[in-house]
């Protein structure tokens, strides 16, 4: 049983990071959403908004890293480094402790790949990004199955906006994707696009619609 | 949707011009030296009929091992005949060099709407065609044969039969598939054309790495137009020197070509390069179309003093290409002409590079707009509007559609400069007639592509 | 030794960091699509054209060697 009044230092060190870890994840999942598709953020060149995915994440996986190395720390439950990275062997909530190992497991991946991604190819580094789809619910699941405190209070709330953000962010990103054009009908759409209506103004150019190219 | 031209009856051959015969030590040879035709079969003779043209040229001549025809292609300067020009012992040697069991294919795609000649070859000489592919599987060391065949071809032919003919008899050491291409202008650029046979759509890939090092599932292909590969297999039973009797020196050979006459009457011949134009197309109305879709116009006064050679054509920015020659009628407008292909070519992109899905649609309904196609008059813009187009377009694809297209519609410009200055004051020298350059429906969902 | 500059124009979306980077040698067409200069990428600009191949989201930048 582990309420505010009977835990060590590291075991709050380890319930806050994982806090901060958990927030800063989901900003990485929205601007990495942002990045895919183009989107801008007020008054930021398209490398600042691509670099600050990239620096959150760093970020994020450095609070990762120390909320993992406080709780197997702390001694006031027992978790070992292994339970930290191998999904389900620990002796403490095997299920919520396994789903952070997944998450960790996954997270890895991706940033390991991410790092060296110039070197990889670009198929095998995206097939590799997409994990991040699966890390963030498991950490998630993770963060408020094993911890107390983001089940009720403001921490549930804010945990609830971290979800919402994320899942607001996943859903205008399907919504562009149903819009694009199909590979037989952009060229038609675009020539259909480009006739002048009837009552413009003879020399100005059309609206320019910018149409999608794509492998698919 | 596909154009289909009744076949002419039979493919004439044409006596080359003084500049086509030269003097070699004299070969075994069907013709006897320039003499033609060579691809296709003489005038009555079946060249369908395997024990036809088994008499005729006899046995495939297999070298025994691999890479033993290559230095006999190199002294021959046999050059692919799909439009490219690419010398074809390079291609062969290249693939054989590469690592990893190679596939050959033979490309009987024929996307260029205004060309026949594929056509013609797998109709009137099929066994030549399959002899070339034999030969070139055991050049290259190749394990497998794949005939890329437009889908509406495959099925008026009877290719299935005569490749099942040929393995009755043991002829082929190889075994040959065909495969459907879809009925597309970049179905037979050689990328799309490995992606397809690969199993995914026909659309062009990235290169490097190029298809004879990485093609068809990953291995080396060799892809060689169906008419190189007769040409092939003619080079191998009676040798360079007998290859080298017709042509020019520096273009040596022949070269099926597909004539569209001022009257409309369409046929494939068989000519040596560096034949007179104005013995093929005779009285070439008011300009000629040369190679293509992606090739370039020239003005008939010029095309009549002109040959069919490469080196002749250059200076004014054409090229034999896939052989097409298509003489503008007087009573038709170069201009809606060039417009209306331009249409069909922007259609025809892949759609998978930014430039050309942005460029060529707004391409085409500028010269649609230019040619008085659109409905309402030129705004004056639309010529400053092309040449930025083009020049943003040109080289910016991953294959060479964008570049084809511009080259074309360029030349368009260039030689229909009076009509363009009629059709800027709203005028049109020739008046609405139909189509004269053969036009299909473009695609118009994504399975075409497959 | 020469280093070149190329866009894989399939993979490439039209992001626009590329022309961010380095507007040296790149610049972005009226559709957003990027035109790399026709000429060797020089020594001083060599990081940063690194750069711009490591940060495409697409990864549709790539830099050759050759001598």
């Amino acid at each position: 049983m582990h309420g505010i009044t009977s835990s060590t230092a590291l075991w709050y060190a380890s319930r806050a990071t994982g806090v901060v870890s958990l927030v800063l994840l989901s900003a990485v999942m929205i601007i990495g959403i942002l990045v895919n598709r183009q989107g801008r953020l007020p008054g930021l060149p398209r490398f600042a908004v691509l670099g600050l995915h990239r620096n959150l994440s760093l970020l994020a996986v450095t609070f990762v890293a120390l909320h993992v190395i406080t709780a197997v720390a702390d001694s006031f439950v027992s978790i070992s480094l292994a339970a930290a990275v191998i999904p389900f062997v620990s002796a403490y909530e095997p299920l919520w402790l396994g789903l952070g190992a997944v998450s960790l497991d996954l997270m890895a991946a991706v940033i390991v790949t991410s790092l060296l991604r110039r070197y990889i190819g670009r198929r095998t580094w995206r097939a590799v990004h997409w994990l991040a789809y699966a890390s963030w619910p498991a950490a998630v699941a993770h963060s408020i199955g094993s911890s107390k405190d983001l089940q009720n209070g403001p921490l549930l709330g804010l945990a609830v906006a971290c979800i919402l953000g994320v899942v607001g962010a996943l859903a205008w990103r399907l919504a562009r994707a149903r819009a694009e054009v199909p590979r037989a009908r952009r060229v038609p759409d675009l020539m259909a696009s480009q006739r002048i209506p009837e009552g413009h103004a003879a020399g100005q150019a059309p609206q320019d619609r910018l149409v999608r190219a794509g492998r698919r | 949707m596909s154009p289909t031209m009744p076949l002419p009856a039979m493919a004439s051959s044409v006596t080359p011009g003084p500049d086509a015969a030269r003097t070699w030590p004299a070969q075994q040879s069907p013709a006897g030296g320039g003499r033609l035709p060579r691809l296709l079969p003489p005038a009555g003779q079946p060249g369908s009929d395997l024990a036809a043209h088994l008499g005729r040229h006899g046995p495939v001549p297999y070298r025994g091992w691999s890479a033993r025809l290559i230095p006999e292609v190199r002294a021959a300067g046999l050059t692919g005949r799909g439009g490219a020009a690419f010398p074809v012992h390079r291609k062969l040697e290249a693939v054989a060099a590469a690592s990893g069991r190679a596939v050959v294919v033979g490309n009987a795609a024929e996307g260029e709407p205004a060309s026949h000649k594929d056509e013609a070859l797998l109709r009137l000489a099929p066994h030549m065609v399959l002899d070339g592919l034999q030969l070139a599987a055991e050049a290259v060391g190749a394990a497998r044969a794949v005939l890329y065949v437009r889908r509406d071809l495959r099925a008026s032919t009877r290719l299935d039969v005569q490749i099942s003919e040929r393995e009755r008899r043991g002829l082929d050491r190889v075994a040959v598939e065909i495969v459907s291409a879809p009925t597309r202008f970049l179905a037979g650029e050689e990328s799309a054309l490995a992606s397809l046979v690969s199993g995914g759509m026909a659309v062009p890939r990235f290169t490097p790495p190029r298809v004879f090092e990485r093609g068809v599932d990953g291995r080396p292909t060799l892809v060689q137009n169906v008419e190189t590969l007769a040409h092939l297999a003619l080079i191998a039973r009676y040798g360079p020197g007998w290859f080298r009797a017709a042509g020019t020196p520096d273009e040596p050979g022949t070269m099926l070509c597909t004539l569209r006459q001022a009257d409309g009457s369409v046929s494939v011949v068989e000519a040596a390069i560096g034949a007179p134009l104005a013995e093929l197309v005779g009285r070439a109305g008011t300009a000629l179309l040369v190679g293509g879709y992606h090739g370039a116009w020239i003005p008939a006064a010029q095309a009549s003093r002109l040959a069919l050679s490469n080196a002749a054509l250059r200076p004014l920015g054409a090229f034999t290409g896939a052989g097409v020659l298509a003489a503008l009628p007087a009573d038709r407008c170069g201009l809606v002409e060039t417009a209306r292909v331009a249409r069909y070519l922007a259609l025809e992109s892949a759609g998978q590079c930014g430039p050309c899905l942005n460029g060529l649609p707004r391409i085409a309904e500028a010269l649609a707009e230019l040619a008085g196609l659109a409905g309402r008059q030129p705004g004056p813009r639309v010529l400053a509007d092309l040449s930025r187009w083009a020049g943003l377009v040109d080289g910016r694809g991953a294959c060479h559609h964008p570049d084809g297209t511009v080259r074309f519609i360029r030349s368009a410009l260039r030689v229909f400069a009076a009509e363009v200055g009629q059709h800027e004051r709203g005028r049109c020298t020739a008046g609405n007639s139909p189509p004269f350059l053969p036009v299909p429906a473009g695609p118009s969902t994504d399975a075409d592509w497959s | 030794m020469t280093t070149t500059l190329r866009v894989n124009p399939i993979a490439c979306s039209g992001h626009g960091l590329c022309a961010e980077l380095l507007p040296e040698l790149i610049t972005l067409d009226e559709w957003g699509y990027p035109v790399i200069a026709d000429q060797p990428v020089p020594a001083r600009l060599a990081r940063q054209a690194g750069r711009a191949v490591t940060d495409c989201p697409a990864l549709a930048l790539r830099l050759s060697r050759s001598r």
